[in-house]
């Protein structure tokens, strides 16, 4: 390179991240996805190095795509699907994958069922991935210790390859849960070496549960009135204590049940009923469940 | 001779990233590319092999490259061409249909008359290549 094109004006940073359009994508982001602090940190972190990159090449220095293969752990309800749709959008925005799309898959769409069968079945889902974002949701079953003979292998070698030969056209990102994914990957080594970032989902506190219901009911068109709102702040608390708790997805579960509740208890009334009627969930459409009446 | 089958093929060679763009547009449009291949150059031979399945659901041209690629490997001396089938109600056709690869040297081909029934004369052509065992055909 020549003197010259190294003392080249300013680059304006600031101009190619408005020009890149990953501002409004973490905007939304902030706004939609309550919580989830590291994870974000993150994603800023890759857009940020993503759009330098991107200044680099505009000058000449040496680039390469940085290792954008993923895994994202967490407990189940804590948004690792819905990130890795924004994750898809973030690297098209970027110019890092072309078409942007999510393709989600697991074990029962990569493993075939007899000899032979998983290398076209794994290829077949590689290539419908080309040019967006491979999800692969939990991971670990892909690989069975206890059964050296498990078709599981296979396909990740193939992935490990396609990874490898195509790391131009393809992301994959590989979610599931924390401890089995550690596993997974230390028995994994060439898989645990190729995924460059790691990124973990912490667990909903109560309070950003309670956001996420709020968040919930204000997209279906629904309210909650301020008694329903403590009884549902009372039902989190509850049914955090209990097992099988999903986090964002059992919020969700709730909030469609308490919408069946409300539905039957404005059919019971009959009669004239308001615009307000048909968005208030009250209190005792919350209260009538399940959790309250257990004793704990 | 060269064969002038399908589109472009008026065209020099299209590039890889040529065929690239046509196949994205394709997948654009949302009609499964599918690759078939032979070695009868004939312009009636409507029923060429094909390699693989079609593929659906994909939504990168980069896949089709790799199988593209695959297939000039295990055929060189073939015809290949990609189809993109259009499976709209009301259209259910293929849509774009061009060769994408052609062995090195094309004979061509000639023509052939039949004496029939009173003085009647049948012309056929009858491509070069058929001469030989498929085997060696196209090698120079």
């Amino acid at each position: 390179m020549s003197a010259d094109t190294e003392q080249e004006a300013p680059l304006d940073i600031s101009a190619a991240y408005a020009e890149s359009n990953i501002g409004a994508i973490v905007e939304q982001l902030d706004r939609e996805l309550i919580g989830l602090a590291p994870v974000k940190s993150r994603i800023r972190e890759i857009a940020a190095l993503l759009l330098v990159d991107r200044l680099r090449k505009r000058v000449g220095l040496a680039t390469e795509p940085p290792p954008l293969h993923m895994s994202f752990t967490g407990g189940p309800g804590t948004g690792k699907t819905t990130v890795a749709m924004r994750m898809a959008e973030i690297l098209k925005s970027l110019g890092y994958v072309r078409k942007g799309h999510l393709v989600a898959v697991t074990r029962d769409d990569l493993v075939g069922q007899f000899i032979g069968h998983t290398a076209p079945k794994t290829k077949e889902v590689i290539k419908r991935a080309m040019g967006g974002v491979l999800f692969i949701d939990e991971a670990y079953y892909l690989y069975k210790a206890e059964n050296e003979r498990d078709y599981g292998g296979e396909a990740i070698e193939i992935l490990l390859q396609a990874m490898e030969n195509n790391r131009d056209d393809l992301v994959v990102i590989f979610a599931g849960y924390k401890d089995r994914m550690d596993a997974f990957f230390s028995s994994n080594p060439g898989l645990k070496s190729r995924v460059g970032n790691h990124i973990d989902f912490p667990d909903y506190s109560p309070e950003e549960l309670m956001q996420i219901g709020e968040l919930m009911v204000a997209k279906l068109s629904y309210r909650f009135t301020d008694d329903a709102h403590a009884a549902f702040a009372e039902y989190i608390r509850r049914r955090m204590a209990q097992p099988f708790f999903a986090n964002a997805r059992s919020v969700r579960n709730a909030i469609g049940r308490a919408r069946l509740r409300q539905a039957n208890r404005l059919f019971a009334l009959g009669g004239v009923l308001t615009r307000d009627e048909l968005m208030t969930i009250e209190a005792e459409d919350i209260r009538k469940s399940r959790i309250f009446t257990e004793d704990n | 001779m060269r064969v002038t089958q399908g589109a472009f093929s008026y065209l020099p060679d299209l590039t890889d990233e040529q065929i690239g763009k046509q196949i994205q547009y394709a997948l654009d449009n949302n009609w499964p590319i599918s690759i078939e291949y032979t070695n009868d150059p004939h312009p009636r031979n409507s029923y060429w092999e094909m390699f693989g399945l079609p593929m659906f659901d994909l939504k990168d041209a980069a896949a089709i490259m790799g199988e593209i690629k695959r297939a000039r490997g295990e055929y060189p001396d073939s015809y290949i061409k990609v189809n993109a089938y259009d499976a709209r109600y009301g259209r259910q056709t293929t849509a774009l249909s061009f060769i994408i690869n052609r062995p090195a040297n094309e004979p061509g081909f000639r023509l052939e008359r039949q004496n029939g029934n009173d003085r009647v004369q049948r012309y056929t052509i009858k491509a070069y290549s058929l001469d030989t065992p498929r085997e060696t055909r196209y090698s120079t």
